[in-house]
């Protein structure tokens, strides 16, 4: 009996992540969403620049690596061009919530119909360690090296908070995977943020809150526990918006 | 015979890419080339097209980087400042080999510069389009009937050599209105199998993809992207030959630019100056045989350009810097009148051997 397989939707490709990085676990979360909704042969990935810039590798369906930040407009473009296929973005947090966030904004304003995987690891790793639109007030990083000062840099951007306030999108919900219960939680999510597509309900992002520990230099085991003493209590975890729950509440 | 319509030439530009197959165009407003955006918003709804007007230049050409990905003809039209914008998407359209339509109806600049017609993105457009070794297929109309056909024209060229092809106005042809007809010829389509339309379970997975973080991997692809263009430039090259059969003086101007300059050749022939033009219609590839084979008999060029001078160094490299080649311009919108052209060709006529 086999107990344990591989997604189909994943390749046989040796993932490059650092130890203890959350990527391959969200990966893997994406691909058994792809699995059980039996859309690999009509899903379109885009991958931009990050850390997850070669996700083109890891993923068995078509996949486009995109310029930094645009993957939302790529993606629209895709979905247009073929509106019968599914177009998945998976964008970390420099490239979703600073470089394209006009891009994000405004794909969520138009309810795009796609779904955006969102890594929130609080920082750049790609490039090594730099403070990220997601880093927490007082995060030392290779850029804010007294800690981030929210006086000299601002504050984090909220991202499932500032999208939900618009009309557009359909779903917004924030996820960890730092214990077995939130991956659980996690793939629940990204299950829905794909089904959705394929009822044609519009733009789904799900917020991953994840870790680096590389560039926080901590163990794996530390960066689970700094996702739930620091990132989570900053970061709620939940649904911000589901716009098909809030009509059939109405409804009732 | 088909029928004579009169149109704008950005209206021009925007039917005859609905006719040669475009179903998807994404813009952002900006003066002077905003009617194609409205000739796209009012047509493609009916004829089931995409038309969206994007966040931003920069979300616009990211949109076409997507519907190109999926094997579908895409344009997207703007000014000087906003193809500004878009640089980053050429650089990496070129760097995935992908195909499309990009339109630029010059205004003068630098910066946000004036609305007024321009050809001060000549640099940008045929040398300068983005980071890294690339380059685009440049067409330069001189006339709404050219607006049309060099639509048709650039769309099978990006396709054939799966790139971008650059249609270079200025103001004055986006605004003008001329009676043209419409090539009734056959659209050439192309097979793209490399295209990202789902794998079906089919075959192994497409990828579209710039990054290579191999040195001598990504060498080797910008080696062989220069074998196309070697071959585009022994192939491609478009240019008009006026009056050059007895010429001794050699304008050289494309675009508005060649209007006026025929206008002061004709004065010029009345004062028994032999003088012709040779108007380049592709930028890129640049007509450098013609203009090396007329550097044998003329005894001077004048380069006529509505820019500080930027063709003129083509046309010297063209022409080996055998004969004196000279400036004729006006810029930040300002368009030269034929009695400065002429003037300019009398100059010409003076010096030489």
């Amino acid at each position: 009996m086999v107990v344990f397989e591989k997604p189909h939707a994943l390749t046989d490709a040796p993932l490059h992540y650092c130890p203890g990085c959350t990527h391959g676990i969200v990966h893997r979360l994406v691909a058994e969403a792809i699995d059980a909704l039996g859309i690999e042969g009509k899903t379109i990935g885009v991958a931009p620049v990050g850390c997850s810039v070669m996700a083109y590798n890891y993923f068995s369906c078509d996949m486009i690596e995109a310029a930094h930040g645009r993957a939302p407009a790529v993606a629209t473009g895709v979905k247009r061009a073929l509106p019968d296929n599914i177009v998945f973005t998976y964008q970390g947090d420099g490239d979703l919530a600073s470089i394209g966030t006009a891009e994000t904004v405004h794909a969520a304003a138009r309810n795009e119909n796609i779904t955006i995987i969102f890594i929130n690891n609080a920082i750049y790793g790609m490039t090594g360690g730099q403070m990220a639109p997601t880093s927490l007030p007082g995060q030392v990083t290779q850029t804010s090296p007294y800690g981030r000062d929210p006086q000299l840099c601002g504050f984090p951007v909220k991202i499932c908070e500032m999208l939900s306030q618009l009309e557009g999108p359909e779903y917004i919900e924030r996820v960890a995977v730092n214990n077995v219960k939130n991956i659980k939680k996690a793939g629940k999510a990204i299950l829905k943020a794909f089904k959705n597509q394929t009822e044609n309900k519009g733009f789904s992002l799900i917020e991953v809150v994840s870790t680096c520990p590389t560039n926080w230099g901590m163990t794996p085991q530390d960066a689970m526990k700094w996702v739930d003493e620091k990132m989570i209590p900053y970061y709620p975890l939940g649904v911000y918006k589901d716009r098909s729950a809030e009509k059939a509440e109405e409804g009732k | 015979m088909a029928e004579k319509v009169l149109m704008k030439g950005n209206e021009a530009i925007a039917e005859a890419a609905i006719r040669a197959g475009c179903r998807h165009y994404f813009g952002y407003p900006i003066t002077p080339q905003t009617e194609i955006a409205a000739y796209m918003a009012k047509k493609m709804p009916k004829i089931g097209g995409t038309f969206l007007q994007a966040e931003s230049e920069i979300a616009a050409i990211n949109m076409v980087y997507g519907v190109s990905s999926a094997g579908f003809r895409v344009m997207t039209s703007s000014s000087s400042p906003g193809v500004s914008l878009k640089s980053e998407g050429l650089s990496y359209l070129a760097g995935c080999d992908l195909p499309a339509l990009v339109v630029n109806v010059q205004r003068g600049g630098p910066g946000l510069g004036g609305i007024q017609p321009s050809q001060s993105d000549y640099f940008m457009a045929t040398k300068g389009g983005g980071h890294g070794d690339f380059r685009m297929i440049v067409l330069a109309p001189a006339s709404v009937q050219e607006m049309a056909g060099l639509t048709f024209k650039a769309f099978e060229l990006a396709d054939q050599y799966r790139m971008t092809a650059m249609l270079l106005a200025d103001g004055t042809l986006g605004q003008m209105m001329e009676a043209i007809t419409f090539p009734e010829t056959e659209v050439r389509t192309f097979d793209k199998p490399w295209a990202v339309t789902g794998t079906q379970m089919k075959r192994p997975h497409n990828i579209i993809n710039s990054l290579a973080l191999v040195p001598d991997v990504l060498e080797k692809m910008n080696f062989d992207r220069y074998k196309k263009y070697a071959e585009i430039e022994e192939k491609e090259p478009m240019y008009e030959s006026y009056m050059m059969d007895d010429a001794e003086i050699c304008v050289v101007a494309f675009g508005i630019a060649s209007r006026v300059s025929k206008n002061a050749i004709m004065a010029a022939r009345a004062e028994g100056i032999k003088v012709g033009m040779i108007r380049p219609i592709t930028l890129w590839p640049f007509p450098t045989k013609a203009l090396a084979e007329a550097a044998q008999k003329c005894r001077a060029f004048v380069s006529v350009e509505l820019n500080m001078g930027q063709m003129i160094e083509d046309v010297r490299l063209a022409t080996g810097c055998a004969r004196p080649v000279s400036l004729c311009n006006r810029a930040g919108g300002m368009i030269p009148t034929p009695d400065h052209v002429l003037a300019s060709i009398r100059e010409a006529n003076k010096g030489g051997n």
